[in-house]
Parts: C-alpha cells; sequence; structure tokens
C-alpha cells in the first residue's frame, strides 16, 4: 500500500464518545446529517404503510434466518454443491487474511492488474482494497458512494449509503480535483454525470469484476446481487472473471424464502419498494469464470455465543442506522468499525473486545432498532449483554468501574441511601450552585442540576401517611 | 388484594411530589396501597452501565420486599421494566415479582380502568407534549411506537384525555429518545446533550407549553437542559396531572 492511498488508520481503541464529541464541535452539520437521516427513517415508515402484513413478515424473515442459522452447516454443503454443479468454483476463506489470499491468487493466476467492485461491506471489512494495491492491482469502487469515499480516502459511514456523510459541495471539490469539473459546480445531475463517464472507462477496462453477495440461496446455488446503480451488473456482464464475495451468514434455504426477504430489504434500506436492480447469478457466461468465497471471519464464533447469534440474522439494510438517534448526531466514523450504529456495535465487539468495548455502550438503548429490525434482532437486548461483558473483562476505566460499584452498593442499602441522600441534598442547598456544577460535571456542563426538595418522600410517607395506614390497620 | 407502590430512588430523593400525587390518585381511586420501606432502587442503573452483578444486589432487594405483594406498581417506565426483564433469572421469587409488576400508567389504564381514572375530574389548562419513556413504549408497549405497523394506540394519551381542558401538541417525531440513558447521559454528554435539545425544540415547536412523562429519569435530564438554557417549559409525571396538582420541574 503506498501513502498516497492509504486510508486513515484507524485508532487502535475506539473512544465513541470523543469522536462523538469531535462531530458535535460542529452543531449545524449535526442537524444536517440527522435530517438526511431521518428523511430516510420517514421514508421507510411510508414504504411500510403500504404492507398490511408487514409485522407477519418480519416475524416470518426472522423465523427463516434462525431456521438457517441452526443448518447453517448443511445449508452451506448443499448451497456448495448446488453452485459446483452450475459451474461456478467454491471457495472456503476462515478468515480475512484467506480471503483477500484466494481473492489475489484467483486474480494473479489470471495475470489480472484492474479489477471493478460493487458494494461489498465484507470486502471493506477484510481490508481488500489495500490488500491488492500493495499487490500492484487497481481497484475501483462502483457503487457511487463507495467511489466518492474512496477517492477521498476514507471509509464508508453507512452500509447502504456509504457518503451519506458527505455534503454535495465536498463532493465538487472532490470531484473538480480528481474528475476535472468544474470548481463550485455542486449540481448533482453533473456530478453524476462526471461519475458515470469516469467509470464507463473502469468497466470498460476491467479484467475482473467483484460483487458482494445479499443473498445465496442454498436449494439453486445462486447468489442474488440488489443494487440501485446497476454497477454490479455492468461489471459482471463486462468482466471475464466474477468473483462473489459473501459471508456465510447470507445464506437462505430457497426461492421462497427469497421472495420475503426482498420485501422487506429495500423498504427497510431506503424506503424504496425494490432495489432498482435484483441480479440473480447463478451460473457464468461462456467463456466467463465464476467463483463464490465464502467467509467465516468470525461469523461462525458469534453463531457459538449464547445471547448474540441471532446477530447474524443481519440482511444489511441499515435501517437500524437510519433510526438510531445517537447514531444520526454522531455520524458512522464515530464507531471506526466497517458496519457502524447499533447493529455493528453487538458485531464488532464480537471481533476485537478490547477495540470496540466503547461501542456498546454508544446507545440509550432505546430499543428503535429492535423495533425497525426487518428480522427482529434483539439490538437494545444484545448491547446490554455486551456492557456486561464488557466490564467483566476490565475494559472500562477504574473511575467509572469504581463508581458504579460504590452506588450499586449504596443503592441496595436503603437505610444507607436515605443517609447519603439527606447529605446530599442537604449539600446541594447549601454549596455555592458553581462548586455544585463542578462536582456534578460532565452532568452539568449543559444540564442545570435539579433543586433538592426539602423533604424526601421517605420523610413525607413517615409524617403524614405511615401511622395513618397502621391505625387504619387495626 | 395487596398492591405495593415502589417510589424509585430518583422519585425518593428528586421527585417526591410526584409520589405524594401518585398515592392521591390511587387514594381516590379506592385503590389501596402500601409503601413499604426496604427497597430503595431496583438496580437499573448500574446494570444498564454494565454493572448488572453489582445491581443485583438492589434487585434481590426488590425482589425480598415485594414479593408479599399481588401487584407492585412502579413510578417509572425504566424501572418496571428493568424488573420485569431482569428478576426472573435472580431469585426463586423473581418471576413471579417480575410479572406481578406494573408500571403507574399501566396500571391505572389496564387495571383500574380509563373510567374510573375520568372520576378523578382532573383539570389542567394547557397544552401537552407527551414524553413517553423508550422503556415504557417500546419495553411495556404503553403505546404503539412509530416503528412498528400495528393499529394505533397509547394509553398514557387516554388517561390524560380524562384531564379537563388539557390539549395536546403534536411533536414531528413521535417518540424520539430524549437521550437521557441512565449512564449514557454522563459518559455520552454530547450526544445526550444534543437529543435532548433536539426533543425540547420539537416540543417547544409543536406548540406545547408543558411536558407530561412517565419518567422523571427523563424529565430531570430534559428540565435540566431547558433551565441551563433560559426556557420555561414546565414538565410534570402523569400522576401530578391526575391528581391535579400544580408544582412543575
Amino acid at each position: 500500500m503506498t501513502p498516497s492511498r492509504g486510508l486513515p488508520v484507524i485508532e487502535p481503541v475506539v473512544d465513541h464518545a470523543a469522536a462523538a464529541a469531535r462531530f458535535n464541535a460542529n452543531p449545524d452539520r449535526v442537524t444536517w446529517h440527522d435530517a438526511a437521516l431521518w428523511f430516510v427513517r420517514e421514508k421507510r415508515d411510508q414504504a411500510v404503510t403500504e404492507v398490511a402484513e408487514w409485522e407477519e413478515l418480519r416475524g416470518l424473515a426472522s423465523s427463516i434466518k434462525e431456521h438457517t442459522l441452526s443448518r447453517l452447516d448443511e445449508y452451506l454443503l448443499m448451497f456448495e454443491s448446488a453452485a459446483t454443479t452450475n459451474g461456478a468454483v467454491v471457495h472456503w476463506a476462515r478468515d480475512a487474511e484467506e480471503h483477500n489470499r484466494i481473492v489475489y491468487g484467483i486474480l494473479e493466476s489470471h495475470g489480472v492488474s484492474r479489477l471493478v467492485k460493487s458494494k461489498s461491506m465484507l470486502t471493506e471489512e477484510c481490508g481488500l482494497n489495500p490488500y491488492l494495491e500493495a499487490r500492484g492491482i487497481a481497484v475501483v469502487d462502483t457503487d457511487l458512494g463507495e467511489r466518492i469515499v474512496q477517492m477521498r480516502r476514507e471509509h464508508p459511514s453507512h452500509i447502504v449509503m456509504p457518503a451519506i456523510h458527505l455534503k454535495k459541495e465536498e463532493i465538487a471539490e472532490t470531484f473538480a480535483a480528481q474528475l476535472g469539473t468544474e470548481p463550485g459546480v455542486s449540481d448533482p445531475i453533473t456530478l453524476v454525470a462526471a461519475a458515470r463517464g469516469h467509470l464507463r472507462e473502469r468497466f470498460l477496462d476491467a479484467q475482473a469484476a467483484l460483487t458482494g453477495v445479499n443473498f445465496a440461496i442454498a436449494e439453486t446455488g445462486g447468489v442474488v446481487v440488489c443494487t440501485n446503480e446497476g454497477n454490479a451488473d455492468l461489471g459482471v456482464a463486462l468482466a471475464p472473471i466474477h468473483i462473489a464475495s459473501m459471508g456465510i451468514e447470507k445464506m437462505i434455504p430457497g426461492t421462497a424464502e427469497l421472495a420475503v426477504f426482498l420485501r422487506l430489504l429495500a423498504r427497510s434500506g431506503t424506503g424504496q419498494r425494490i432495489t432498482v436492480y435484483t441480479t440473480h447469478v447463478h451460473r457464468p457466461r461462456a467463456g466467463q469464470e465464476l467463483h463464490i468465497v465464502l467467509v467465516d471471519n468470525g461469523r461462525t464464533t458469534q453463531l457459538g455465543r449464547d445471547g448474540f447469534w441471532r446477530s447474524l440474522k443481519c440482511i444489511r439494510c441499515g435501517a437500524c442506522m437510519n433510526t438510531c438517534p445517537v447514531y444520526r448526531r454522531s455520524g458512522g466514523h464515530s464507531y471506526g468499525s466497517t458496519v457502524p450504529g447499533p447493529i455493528g456495535s453487538v458485531l464488532t465487539p464480537g471481533i476485537d473486545l478490547e477495540k470496540y468495548a466503547s461501542l456498546p455502550f454508544a446507545s440509550t438503548l432505546c430499543g428503535s432498532c429492535t423495533a425497525v429490525c426487518p428480522v427482529k434482532i434483539d439490538l437494545d437486548a444484545q448491547l446490554y449483554r455486551w456492557r456486561q461483558i464488557a466490564v467483566d473483562a476490565g475494559y472500562v476505566s477504574g473511575k467509572k468501574r469504581g463508581a458504579a460499584v460504590v452506588a450499586a452498593k449504596i443503592l441496595a442499602r436503603p437505610r444507607l441511601f436515605a443517609l447519603i441522600g439527606r447529605a446530599t441534598r442537604v449539600a446541594l442547598r447549601i454549596l455555592p450552585r458553581s462548586l455544585v456544577a463542578a462536582v456534578a460535571a460532565p452532568w452539568s456542563r449543559d444540564r442545570d442540576v435539579p433543586s433538592p426538595a426539602s423533604q424526601t418522600f421517605r420523610a413525607w410517607y413517615k409524617a403524614n401517611r405511615a401511622s395513618r395506614r397502621a391505625g387504619k390497620r387495626q | 388484594m395487596s398492591i405495593a407502590l415502589f417510589v424509585s430512588c430518583f422519585v425518593d430523593q428528586l421527585y417526591p411530589r410526584v409520589a405524594i400525587a401518585a398515592l392521591d390518585v390511587l387514594d381516590r381511586l379506592g385503590v389501596r396501597v402500601d409503601v413499604p420501606g426496604g427497597a430503595a432502587c431496583c438496580g437499573q442503573p448500574p446494570a444498564n452501565a454494565g454493572f448488572e452483578r453489582a445491581g443485583d444486589a438492589a434487585l434481590r432487594q426488590f425482589v425480598r420486599t415485594f414479593t408479599r405483594y399481588d401487584t407492585t406498581i412502579v413510578l417509572s417506565g425504566s424501572c418496571a421494566m428493568h424488573v420485569r426483564s431482569h428478576a426472573a433469572a435472580l431469585e426463586a421469587d423473581g418471576s413471579r415479582v417480575a410479572a406481578s409488576t406494573i408500571e403507574f400508567c399501566s396500571f391505572l389504564h389496564d387495571v383500574v380502568g380509563v373510567e374510573r381514572v375520568a372520576t378523578l375530574n382532573a383539570k389542567r389548562s394547557a397544552r401537552a407534549a407527551v414524553h413517553i419513556g423508550c422503556h415504557a413504549l417500546r419495553g411495556l408497549a404503553l403505546a404503539s411506537p412509530s416503528e412498528l405497523r400495528v393499529p394505533h394506540f397509547d394509553k398514557v394519551r387516554t388517561l390524560l384525555e380524562t384531564v379537563q381542558g388539557l390539549t395536546f401538541a403534536e411533536p414531528e417525531r413521535q417518540d424520539e429518545c430524549c437521550g437521557f440513558g441512565g449512564s449514557f447521559s454522563v459518559t455520552e454528554p454530547d450526544v445526550s446533550a444534543r437529543m435532548g435539545r433536539d426533543r425540547l425544540r420539537d416540543y417547544r415547536q409543536s406548540g406545547a407549553n408543558l411536558v407530561v412523562s412517565t419518567d422523571v429519569s427523563c424529565v430531570m435530564h430534559l428540565a435540566g437542559l431547558a433551565s441551563r438554557d433560559g426556557q420555561r417549559l414546565p414538565m410534570l409525571h402523569v400522576a401530578e396531572v391526575l391528581s391535579g396538582s400544580t408544582a412543575a420541574a
């Protein structure tokens, strides 16, 4: 990887709160980002209104995924057998490194130096681009959003809308510098036309195309790719080699089940009834090679975790990001993870808990993610579980640990609680507000501390009610 | 039937008027409740911060205190949900207490009934934004959340519709979280404060001159922000509005 192509290095330990604070240093940008994503959430709500049986569909989709995951070994072998019969070459990758090695091996053996890719969060997860670039292969992401972040040497900030963190004026600057568009022209039609012209050349030039996979059908051995730009189709239709990389959790039993997911995916993700292109790939064209790479990279470990295996039901629609009030106000990059937002915060700690221990805490546990999820992943409950595990593993500061343990001890002892409560309320009354504010920071940086009541409820009850009730009883 | 009222740590120390109002409402509806000593907290604050095992001591204390009652009314959706979701795994009596624990508005709506609640003859001239805590909303189903495609219902609003003179603001975002989130409010102070201010703006712009909530923890956060920003927006618990008391945060 040459330095000029380098992506920003993700900090060794992700501090979501610190990244969110940086994002919030520009309140207007937060307003804009929140509104952009809320717009998508509202489009989703509108699309959902059209489907009377929406909740039944969610239940069905959840059951299908749970069924498939509980027999994943059988379905994967069924898929391999059917795909092989169809003429595809199926590869198995234990981890990111093995995936990258397999892809590079295919490209190297065919002398490929120019690869086009359609959207694939898996290859982002595996760090495929820098791996291939370091070995002399030019990789062009062809999804417009992904191409934009690639040109800017950034990571996607959202799994469905990779450049949702950017304003059109910022994209105009990038295009002016790299595609020669007129500086200051940020009209979307002009920018898209420039990108199309630029990408068309890359498509025609490519020696291989790599796509992601939305669904893999065990009974037919086919893979299904959902896009809005047709870029996957163009890449696959032109290049002599097609590599489809997929996480093993993308498996579904058959085409009947596919219909359930296609009704949920686009409606949940972007509020569309269906994506513009739903591409079914079953066999290579005459003279073409089709390679399907099945990637584990921590998925079987997650599958073995009692409280977390249901996170593998995820169909990567992005609805939990759009609805998450924290994601909307902290930005996708604040998670420092390929998959951000609530689903990222339950998947990524499973890969590296020490690095991502702050993510399960980047939530109010409001539960909107769980309610919006088309496959009914209990996201808020899983975030809660990861918090317990992160604390047990010691990935929480000593100060916070001390405070929580002391608080818990006080809360479990009603008499002690009453005593400390009384002392605190007296302190709140007699101490200067500025001192109270200093002690109560960071609560009090933005909020006034409530004025203490003159008497607790307990004390009031003892004085006014307890004896009266006791009297009535007798 | 023996009924207890659990007054959470928040309410006891900072908002005793809420519990006094709740007792008044229950008394006038002919619901006799005990307020036993012995449990100050349900253990949720440490548990949600990742210290469930430390918090379990408080939850055990809660179970032991309330196991002798047929019903335990809780003045906070968030505490009620914690007990309902986590008590069963703890003690022998845990599942019984989990099942018999009910949030205050749910109790009034489901057990007492709206017609009886209407006999309170509460009056208040105000335009209210109804703020249902997220755990009360999505965890205890006090209303239909905006994400689900289910027939619309709102138990809290239904209760408040019995109050003469009270009208309702319709915020642009029906049920966006206010950003309190327990320890989240101090570990993610920037996002938390921003969420609260966005909620307050939405309430103001919808013409609300009163916020009525199921959870005083949300109120403490929102009122703290409003006060810091020099805004006057009174905030009350549902019990206070139904009892007709006038103090406001």
